[in-house]
């Protein structure tokens, strides 16, 4: 016996997980340290999908960086779209429209539904429930659906503009959100009896990946993963903004911060987002939908084609850009992975002298390798699944 | 709404009165809080870089105060004014719902400061991209290494002075 003992292997295994692996959704890489099936040590590696999100920004006017917020979290684009929107009309000391707020509320609640489909989905496929996935991507066609009747884009959606969006609700919005929030109800009950309840699914995910409150707070986590963990913090019930003060929602949390509560709080989220849409669509007020302000304002097309001070107008605010006055500014939404802030600096001039996101998946992602850390190798997939990492925000 | 251009850039009556956060950091330490300012509602902080961890520590675990939460920290290169760079620090308290922003302005030749994972730990990576981009250098810190970018890369790009279309070296794998 103790001479097999001997030759035993009993050195610790480097296991290289990424940076291109199905697990990974976009690109990150894991080198855990194995003794045996548990990690010792697990170091996260981002940055395979950065692209100068922020240089970039820096050498275009204000407005040409709404493209590239869009591809920071593609999942709910209007989001991002919406935050940085309301930094630099921060900036400049204006206030939307009342129907405008009501559209862009919409927008995002929208985004939010899409966005914790495509993280619940994937995340439930990776445990072994493909049926799942499936369910989520048809709703996820439904949530797409209706984005795409605002801006025209299933993906990639640009649809906020300075001081305004870019084109009123369609005339059927109403009617059809109602129907395919009456689907995507539906399959989310469908996934919930899939899932909440099965064997295979709770083993997976109940008491894996496990963070205190105090230890999500001081890793900075915010949105979901920290409401998991019992911390009651909602930027839209905390901070209002837009008319989150106008409807009437519950922000759940959980009890024990594992990856089944950051599940189950994903779930409600969306019941939840599908009542504020439902009540917004209600009470939505008619009026203009853009600020009718000569510093944003960009004049109609008939009015350029055919009056010179519009002409010049047009070709100053493109060329020159949207001035907002010297000075900083931090706007701060509650976006689907937690809070994202815009920190925004302006020298006067038409191009931003600093465009920062705060991207919270980034701050929720140094959490991950300590939080596997003693864990079995099989837990690192709904571990990341569930903090629910996008390349392109964490990365940008 | 289109009254906007005249009256929404003169300060608000708000903004020239300091917050209860700023008043508590002037009495605890009347030397260190060089200025303050209130624009667009967002209380702001300039502080001594000297005396950043100890105002941190207070700011951490003072009970009127409590920030708890570490929102950010990110760099804003001011080419070529002097001191050049700042270190801005965004902070939230989750009892008592308010926002901090921390600034604190370091030289070119000089661009060290203290870390602050000790105070909160999530302020790790976002030190790491602080250097990756912009090259400060933070005293202290476990693991200081690149983040988005990679270890070979030349420079810190998000300084003003690193041209956009700057190529970079091709490197090949380590064996």
């Amino acid at each position: 016996m103790a001479e097999t003992e001997k030759d035993l292997h009993t050195d610790d295994m480097v296991l290289n997980l990424g940076p291109s692996h199905p697990m990974t959704h976009g690109t990150v890489r894991i080198i855990a340290t194995l003794d045996g099936e548990t990690i010792k040590h697990a170091e996260v590696e981002i940055g395979y999908l950065h692209r100068a999100f922020e240089k970039s920004c820096e050498h275009g006017t204000w407005q040409q960086a709404f493209p590239y917020t869009d591809r920071l979290n593609y999942n709910s684009a209007i989001i991002n779209n919406v935050c940085y929107a309301m930094g630099v009309e921060k900036l400049l000391g204006v206030e939307v429209p009342e129907r405008c707020k009501y559209i862009r509320t919409i927008a995002s609640e929208i985004s939010r539904i899409a966005d914790h489909l495509t993280c619940i989905g994937p995340s439930s496929m990776e445990v072994g429930a493909f049926t799942t996935f499936l369910y989520f991507v048809e709703a996820r066609e439904l949530m797409w659906d209706l984005i795409e009747s605002l801006c025209g884009a299933r993906l990639t959606n640009n649809y906020v503009r300075i001081g305004g969006v870019k084109a009123d609700l369609p005339e059927d919005f109403a009617a059809r959100a109602k129907t395919q929030f009456i689907k995507t109800r539906q399959l989310i009950e469908d996934v919930d009896k899939l899932l909440t309840k099965n064997r295979i699914f709770i083993d997976r995910m109940r008491g894996t990946g496990v963070m205190t409150a105090e230890n999500a707070l001081a890793w900075s986590w915010t949105g979901p993963c920290l409401r998991s963990t019992g911390v009651d913090l909602d930027l839209r019930k905390d901070e209002p903004y837009l008319v989150y003060n106008e409807v009437d929602f519950d922000v759940p949390v959980g009890a024990y911060g594992d990856n089944f509560d950051r599940y189950l709080v994903r779930m409600e989220e969306m019941r939840q987002s599908i009542r504020i849409v439902e009540q917004l669509l209600e009470k939505i007020p008619e009026g203009p939908i853009n600020l009718d302000d000569p510093r944003v304002r960009w004049p109609a097309k008939r009015l350029v084609y055919s009056k010179m001070e519009e002409l010049i107008d047009h070709f100053k605010i493109i060329f020159e850009g949207v001035k907002p006055p010297p000075g900083e500014a931090y706007a701060r939404v509650e976006s689907p992975n937690g809070e994202l802030g815009f920190y925004l600096v302006s020298d006067g001039t038409g191009k931003p002298v600093k465009v920062r996101c705060r991207p919270p998946c980034f701050a929720a992602m140094q959490a991950l390798g300590p939080m596997i850390e003693g864990a079995m190798i099989a837990d690192i997939v709904p571990s990341f699944g569930m903090i629910n990492m996008i390349g392109g925000e964490c990365d940008r | 709404m289109t009254d906007g251009s005249q009256a929404d850039t003169k300060p608000k009556a708000e903004e020239n009165v300091p917050s209860f956060s700023i008043r508590r950091l002037q009495e605890k330490f009347p030397d260190a809080v060089m200025r303050w300012h209130r624009q667009w509602g967002d209380d702001t902080v300039v502080l001594k870089r000297e005396a950043t961890l100890d105002v941190c520590r207070f700011l951490r675990h003072d009970p009127d105060l409590l920030y708890d939460l570490f929102i950010d920290l990110t760099v804003v290169d001011y080419l070529p004014r002097e001191p050049r760079f700042e270190i801005v620090v965004h902070l939230y308290s989750v009892a008592h719902k308010h926002r901090l922003r921390l600034k604190v302005l370091l030289e070119e030749s000089d661009l060290v400061m203290d870390t602050l994972t000790g105070v909160w730990r999530g302020s790790d990576w976002f030190e790491r991209e602080a250097w990756d981009m912009y090259g400060v250098v933070f005293r202290g810190h476990p693991n200081l290494k690149r983040i988005l970018l990679y270890e070979r890369f030349e420079g810190h790009p998000l300084r003003k002075d690193y041209p956009i279309d700057r190529r970079q070296p091709l490197i090949g794998p380590k064996n």
